[in-house]
């Protein structure tokens, strides 16, 4: 972690309607080192009732993590870069604080080893200089991991938004969603 | 630098410091049976204790670990004390002792933490008793004179005799050598650490020397340099027994230092998992909480009235307007309405994609 590539001008983009289900991200994500091969993304249904619609949900990187701040072992950090790692596994004691406080819903408690788990956005391939295994296999760009450059040529009609309403808090994120343009941020509740 | 002192903490810190200095004093016999070439030791093992308490305490106070000490206690102590004192009793046998939460992760990961903590676990046992002069062996009087008689070896416990053992017998050597047993346990355990760490991409990408490296060549330095005394006497007819000594007292002091606030702090921290698994298991009993979107059960009830309350004191406030809390959603139920946010936020955008 001391010596790394990290590319600071590059980011994440999710837009969650691109999402079609298909699960590459899944299995890419299962290749990810630091994950110790498990995989760590969501691909889920909206409302199954209803729709066919599926979302799909990295770790934000949230700036002040709830994650973090919830965890009674002190096993969840913030790097330079603003990633937020995944448990310490020496510290991790299994409570699921993380997991219920995230407001998007994105730890995993993983019963069978006592331990949470989440997206550490590929520190393994990030921290190389290289792109997180899901955004390199999304064929629908529903996660897209570049520059904003990139970003807003390839979609001159929507914005980059990290800021997110949850009732009365707002939480900001390293992680981008694709709004319509002008969007400055995402009312949830 | 910033730094602040936490009075609560420093005050229980220096109070148990020097409840541990008493009860040494008198459990030596007023220093009768204190070692005085375990000096440097003793001032590392106090130093390690004020420490230890220090940041517990400072632990303890965080909003989350606070919520968990407490209701743990109260769970505990609240009807049912048997019941629970048995799950303590199991799962500390479980997952202190035998650590089997680590197996399914990995046989040989479990294997190898398993031996460094056992081994750990065996010299703290044995050496902190030591070094605070609560264990004393004495040559038992009656034998030592009768030129005759098989010397016996008296162990004792704050000058209580606990045990007797014949000198040269198998239960002797096995006694004598305990802590040689303490070193090749943490030496096998830590290289095969060692070795994961420098051959496995994740922990390569994630880990810190400080942090992660540090820690296992200082328990394989300590475990070498006191496998050295053993052999620089039993086999080198003492040679290089002070330098073996010196650098052998050198890496225990650092390691005894370190312990409050490095890697080591986890041996410490590493309970509260049983307190972790006895929230849950009274939480279920209570009742569980439904998520409004899901309408599927998803954690206790306990868990979430209680993290609404450790969320606010941290600065976080998830109310909604309606006066529920974003909080009584499960993570799936969060990731479906923030998807649903985002297609309202399209819709009246006008496009779905831009």
């Amino acid at each position: 972690m001391e010596v790394t590539s990290y590319k600071t001008d590059m980011e994440f983009f999710v837009d969650m309607q691109r999402c079609i289900g298909c699960k590459a991200c899944e299995m890419a994500c299962a290749e990810c080192e630091t994950n110790g091969h498990e995989s760590m993304i969501h691909v889920n249904y909206v409302e199954r009732a209803v729709t066919i619609q599926t979302t799909v949900q990295v770790c934000m990187h949230c700036d002040d993590p709830v994650c973090a701040k919830v965890c009674p072992a002190d096993a969840i950090s913030k790097d330079d870069f603003g990633v937020v790692h995944t448990a310490n596994t020496a510290r991790c004691i299994g409570c699921s604080n993380c997991v219920m406080a995230c407001p998007f819903g994105v730890p995993i408690k993983e019963e069978k080893y006592d331990m949470m788990m989440k997206c550490n956005m590929c520190y393994d391939r990030t921290s190389a200089g290289k792109k997180p295994m899901c955004a390199t296999v999304c064929p629908s760009q529903a996660l897209f991991y570049g520059t904003r450059e990139e970003i807003s040529r390839m979609r001159p009609n929507s914005t980059p938004v990290n800021t997110f309403i949850f009732g009365q808090q707002e939480v900001t994120t390293k992680v981008n969603i694709m709004m319509p343009k002008g969007s400055t941020h995402l009312k949830i509740h | 630098m910033y730094f602040s002192l936490n009075k609560k903490a420093a005050f229980i810190a220096i109070v148990v410091t020097l409840f541990c200095v008493i009860v040494s004093f008198y459990g030596s016999r007023k220093l009768q049976n204190f070692d005085p070439a375990l000096i440097a030791y003793l001032f590392g093992t106090l130093f390690a204790v004020f420490g230890v308490i220090y940041r517990y305490c400072v632990w303890l106070q965080r909003p989350p670990t606070r919520m968990y000490f407490r209701r743990t206690w109260q769970l505990i102590f609240t009807g049912r004390f048997f019941v629970h004192a048995y799950t303590l009793l199991i799962d500390s046998i479980k997952n202190l002792l035998f650590q089997h939460f680590i197996y399914p992760r990995g046989k040989k990961r479990w294997l190898a933490h398993f031996m460094l903590a056992t081994g750990c676990l065996a010299a703290f046992a044995i050496t902190i008793p030591l070094t605070l002069g609560w264990i004393n062996f004495t040559l038992d009087p009656a034998t030592a004179l009768d030129p005759g008689a098989i010397k016996l070896y008296n162990a004792n416990f704050f000058g209580f005799k606990v045990m007797s053992f014949e000198l040269g017998s198998v239960l002797a050597f096995l006694i004598f050598h305990a802590l040689t047993w303490c070193s090749w346990l943490v030496i096998a355990g830590a290289v095969i650490f060692l070795v994961r760490r420098l051959t496995n991409a994740g922990l390569i990408a994630s880990q810190t020397f400080e942090g992660d490296l540090l820690p296992l060549i200082l328990l394989i330095f300590i475990a070498v340099t006191g496998l050295g005394l053993n052999f620089s006497y039993a086999f080198m007819k003492g040679i290089a027994y002070d330098f073996m000594s010196v650098t052998h007292a050198i890496s225990v002091i650092l390691f005894l230092v370190w312990i409050p606030f490095g890697k080591f702090f986890h041996i410490i921290q590493r309970p509260a998992q049983i307190g972790a698994h006895i929230y849950k298991q009274e939480g279920k009993k209570k009742g569980m909480a439904v998520c409004p979107h899901t309408g599927k059960e998803f954690t206790t009830q306990l868990h979430v009235d209680d993290l609404k309350i450790v969320t606010k004191q941290l600065g976080f406030d998830f109310t909604l307007e309606d006066g529920t809390s974003h909080l009584d959603y499960s993570p799936e139920g969060k990731r479906s309405l923030l998807a649903k946010a985002h297609l309202k936020a399209r819709q009246e955008g006008g496009t779905f994609f831009g």
